[in-house]
């Protein structure tokens, strides 16, 4: 080994690239999460869940299906996202008429049936799901050894949160969906299928959570707690950055993991904390948060 | 809620007020003396517990049913007055319950008034993540703070004797104190939403800008409701630390705070006697469950009813219930 | 709802009674309402259901029925309940089984939070308790009673076999990852104060949150402290996630070597041989160490579809050393069941030179384990190899360190 270890920069070099990887999967997460409270207005509480759906889909595909890794990554998200619409078609619109709180009690009640169910039939202690063969092994970086496998989650993760970007930025039907989310009562009467394209946003937000899930099997026991305690924080991210905002989710994402990393080497009790109280400090000066607009 | 008025001759809308007042005064009177008999009829333990419950689901009705404020941070006030009456009373032998009580509601106030005057400027989901990240620090201060035992939980709180004469230790003598506290906090509840300033939190509820252009001074109003709401909890909080003699991290969780929107949701928003029966039902539904086979299945059963209540039954057992009787008997 | 509470309810009662035939009736007499209950409270649906759960209850139920179901005629009865690894919720149900069921021991037992408040329950009201499940070494010292005992393991044994044995195979620079509550601290102090004691030396340690997903900060403090052993002062979720965080910062190819000091066998089970091979830990029991744990394991495999942890075991075994007690004083109140259990050694296919000490500690022999690699693993739950005995006698903390109020030092 001829890394150099001990020396402050060196360890705080690995912490902030340890804090990207991090952030890249808080920017995946939050980005769904941002997506779907844009158009649809409400606060996905089962993003936890459909996340860890995501991861324990790909486990079972490759137990029961013999599918791999690289085709889970593409299929997962899709069979995640579609189902997910049902959910938006026959529970979702039928409140959406109504407060937006209601949606996120919605929510809150299926992340709870989802992991009770998933409880029930595979334990709590969850299972490992093997790192594809080509990705094993690690880089070294210098200042540290990265496993490979989280240097290809830090450029899928950006990868994906580039396209979601461009989709939603620079293409028709992401005109259409920042459309109406400005006012989806006047793409009605321009002929836009509004419903449509709100069940379409549901399932592509959790088709997002449902990818970091397959990106996250190989790295953590997947069982099925793993998405509710990451939930609060995805949550808090997307608040920093302004509820709705797609660029705010991405760089927040990544500061907020770059930030908890180096709370875990400066004041490591505190590292699950530090999120909630940038949160109440940005919430105090900005209020609508870093990249949000003013209502 | 019950002065729906649509008829003009006022004579008749007073007889009628006059009798629904009565009607209610009945049913009220039902309840208190259901209240008293209770304790022989069932386990007085567990109707403690539902009592406690049913205290904290009121107080964050106050919040969610007349201010339109959805808290997601409530469990840190229910935590707070529950260890601090704890660690008082099990730390010092010579106090006597009430001042135990007392210190504890007092410091879920005192919480309750900073957590406003941070979080009382957001609105919807802002104020509702708000509440959730203040209550988040709380938690970190509770697993870290020595007095609480963190994960362990504090332990070995003594009942006492209330003013140094009457031995909570029988279950009897703790249930009346319970009861009156918790008739206590409710009627204080149902003042203040009968009140002129019950009145105003309703219309900043239904159109915030319009009590603005009134001249009201909304966010002090908000201000008020939250403290008052947060003061309701801790003395719920610190009552339950007496009946079960004992304060976990269990009540700081942001579960808690869910499971209150739960009861309050199951039993009917903004009506007074809701957060009652959803508390009764969700603690004797969980009380239930873990003990039969379909234990394992506790949080998917409670995930169903969050899901169906939301889908078709939005104001509650009381709202319905209410519905029902307007439709059938007037 | 306010009828349910006057009378227990039938369907709720998983009831075990057979029909005693006409029995010894001085004996019954002796036996509160003509009927041992015995209720089992343990986390059937969280954290540490893997661990006790629904198959602990399995266990309880394979011994009350291979005792015949019976004790002196005395029919026996289950309760069991979901303690949802809360405080309030488990000394409730607790509370409520003695008022309202009178119950005469609890079993099961497994968060220390829960169980430190149900003995406390236990004791106001003069009634039984065996804890399997808990791992926290402070009750049977601060929070001893005499109402309970403390039957397969606690931190202090798992602290002092494995840091002993580490610091001897040469192992002696030490980096902990401490979980950040009461727990882990007391732990890291065990387990600090044993690495000193061998002559080794702790080098660096850092409390994480209590969950934490990902480990991959502390991993690389680990590393750079360049000490030898990486120590795992955490639990559950926290040890799983530690270790395969581990593997993947490929920690034992640059030359450190992890030791879990709280793992189970439905750990290394998850976490597959692959990233636990090689690991050191201390275990009270494991089901293949010989032919008597072998036979028993085999029948509660054909029972549940999985092989027992030590807490399993330990619940069958405490169950049938309390109900022979129980027939052999001819009652089942609380301290002649008690004086009756700790009269007697206990030696069966869990517990090897077992006695209770006067803390409610039940001694026995502990065994230091290493983790088989994937080679040596002949199939799904050959997983340990039992290198050592630590004697029963060495194992736990001496009475003479003893904060328990029972103990006169």
């Amino acid at each position: 080994m001829t890394m150099i270890f001990g020396v402050p920069m060196a360890v705080f070099m690995g912490q902030l690239t340890l804090g990207l990887v991090n952030g890249a999967f808080y920017a995946l997460l939050s980005l769904g999460l941002a997506v779907i409270f844009g158009l649809l207005k409400i606060v996905n509480f089962a993003h936890g869940a459909q996340y860890m759906l995501g991861a324990f889909a790909a486990l079972l595909a490759f137990n029961y299906l013999g599918i791999n890794y690289w085709l889970a990554l593409v299929l997962v998200p899709l069979t995640v996202g579609g189902l997910s619409m049902l959910i938006e078609r026959f529970l979702l619109r039928r409140i959406a008429h109504l407060d937006h709180l209601y949606g996120l009690l919605l929510t809150f009640g299926l992340a709870l049936i989802f992991e009770g169910t998933l409880i029930n039939f595979f334990g709590v202690s969850g299972a490992r799901y093997a790192t594809p063969e080509i990705l094993q092994g690690g880089l070294n970086l210098g200042f540290m050894f990265l496993p490979t496998y989280r240097a290809w989650v830090l450029v899928a993760a950006l990868a994906m949160c580039l396209f979601t970007w461009f989709m939603i930025e620079r293409t028709r039907l992401g005109a259409y969906l920042r459309a109406g989310t400005e006012n989806s009562q006047l793409m009605q009467a321009f002929g836009v299928n509004v419903p449509l394209l709100i069940t379409l946003t549901y399932g592509f937000g959790v088709g997002l959570a449902a990818f970091a899930g397959v990106l996250a099997a190989p790295l953590y026991p997947v069982s099925p707690t793993m998405g509710s305690s990451l939930l609060i924080v995805v949550f808090a991210v997307v608040v920093i950055g302004g509820m709705g905002s797609i660029l705010g989710a991405i760089l927040t994402g990544l500061g907020m993991g770059v930030i908890e990393g180096l709370t875990k080497v400066y004041y490591p009790e505190a590292a699950n904390t530090v999120i909630f109280l940038v949160m109440i400090l940005v919430l105090m000066l900005r209020p609508a948060g870093l990249f949000g607009k003013e209502a | 809620m019950s002065d729906s008025t649509t008829l003009s001759a006022p004579r008749v809308v007073a007889k009628r007020k006059r009798r629904a007042g009565q009607r209610r005064a009945l049913l009220y009177a039902a309840l208190l003396a259901l209240g008293l008999v209770a304790p022989f009829l069932a386990y007085p333990v567990f109707l403690m517990k539902i009592l406690c419950f049913a205290l904290f689901a009121c107080a964050f009705n106050l919040l969610l049913g007349y201010a339109g404020l959805l808290s997601f941070g409530h469990a840190a006030f229910l935590a707070t007055g529950g260890y601090v009456t704890g660690y008082l009373l099990a730390s010092y032998p010579g106090l006597t319950p009430e001042l135990g009580i007392l210190a504890g509601t007092l410091c879920a106030t005192l919480l309750g008034a900073l957590f406003g005057v941070l979080s009382i400027r957001r609105q919807g989901i802002y104020f509702a993540m708000v509440t959730l990240a203040l209550a988040q620090l709380m938690f970190f201060f509770f697993i870290q703070a020595p007095f609480t035992g963190g994960e362990d939980g504090l332990h070995g709180v003594p009942r006492g004797e209330l003013f140094g004469i009457i031995s909570l230790r029988n279950h009897l003598s703790m249930y009346y104190v319970v009861f009156a506290i918790f008739v206590l906090g409710f009627a204080l509840i149902q003042r203040t939403v009968h009140s002129p300033f019950g009145q105003v939190l309703k219309a900043i509820r239904e159109n915030e800008p319009r009590a603005i252009s009134l001249g009201y001074n909304v966010d002090a109003y908000k201000l008020v409701a939250f403290v008052l709401s947060a003061a309701l909890a801790g003395l719920a909080g610190s009552t339950k630390t007496i009946v079960f003699q004992l304060a976990s991290l269990t009540d700081a969780h942001w579960h808690m705070s869910g499971e209150v929107i739960l009861m309050t949701l199951l039993g009917g928003v903004g009506t007074l006697l809701g957060p009652i029966a959803g508390a009764g039902l969700v603690v004797s539904l969980q009380h239930l469950l873990a003990q039969s086979p379909m234990g394992n299945w506790v949080s998917v059963i409670l995930g169903a009813i969050f899901v169906v209540c939301v889908l078709s039954f939005r104001s509650g057992i009381v709202g319905e219930l209410t519905a029902l009787y307007r439709k059938n008997f007037k | 709802m306010t009828q349910k509470m006057t009378m227990p309810r039938k369907a709720l009662v998983t009831s075990i009674a057979f029909a005693a035939a006409a029995a010894t009736t001085s004996a019954q007499a002796e036996i509160s309402d003509g009927e041992v209950r015995i209720g089992y409270l343990a986390d059937m649906s969280g954290t540490y259901r893997d661990l006790a759960g629904p198959g602990g209850l399995t266990a309880l139920e394979m011994a009350v029925a291979d005792f015949g179901g019976s004790v002196n005629g005395a029919p026996i009865v289950l309760f069991s309940a979901d303690d949802r690894n809360s405080a309030d919720v488990g000394a409730n149900t607790v509370r409520e089984w003695i008022d309202q069921r009178n119950v005469d021991m609890v079993a099961g037992l497994v968060a220390s939070s829960v169980t430190i408040a149900v003995t406390k329950v236990l004791e106001e009201n003069d009634r039984l308790g065996i804890v399997s499940g808990s791992a926290a070494s402070s009750v049977t010292n601060e929070h001893c009673t005499p109402n309970h005992i403390h039957w397969v393991y606690d931190t202090y044994p798992l602290a002092n076999g494995t840091a002993r044995a580490v610091v001897e195979q040469g192992g002696d620079s030490w980096f902990l990852l401490t979980a950040d509550y009461a727990f882990g601290h007391a732990l890291e102090a065990d387990v600090t104060r044993v690495v000193e004691e061998s002559g080794g030396e702790v080098v660096g340690s850092v409390r994480h949150p209590f969950p934490t997903s990902d480990f991959s900060s502390y991993i690389l403090q680990a590393q750079g402290s360049g000490a030898k052993i990486v120590g795992l002062a955490n639990a559950g979720a926290d040890t799983v996630n530690a270790i395969t965080t581990a593997s993947q910062f490929g920690l034992t190819q640059s030359g450190q070597q992890l030791a879990g000091l709280l793992i189970f066998l439905n750990d290394v089970h998850a976490l597959g041989l692959e990233a636990t091979q090689n690991l050191l830990l201390t275990t009270g029991w494991y089901w293949d160490m010989d032919d008597q744990a072998r036979e028993w394991a085999q029948r509660y495999f054909d029972e549940v579809g999985s092989m027992p942890t030590m807490v399993q075991a330990g619940i069958y075994s405490s169950t049938m050393h309390y109900l022979e007690a129980v027939q052999a004083a001819g009652t089942d109140d609380a301290q002649a069941v008690r004086a009756q259990m700790a009269s007697q050694p206990i030696n069966d296919f869990f517990a090897r030179n077992g006695r209770i000490r006067e803390d409610g500690r039940m001694v026995h022999d502990m065994y230091l384990a290493q983790v088989k690699t994937p080679e040596e693993s002949t199939g799904e739950w050959d997983l340990y190899e039992i290198l050592s005995t630590i004697p029963a006698e060495q194992a736990y903390r001496p009475l003479s360190e003893s904060q328990c109020k029972l103990v006169q030092n």
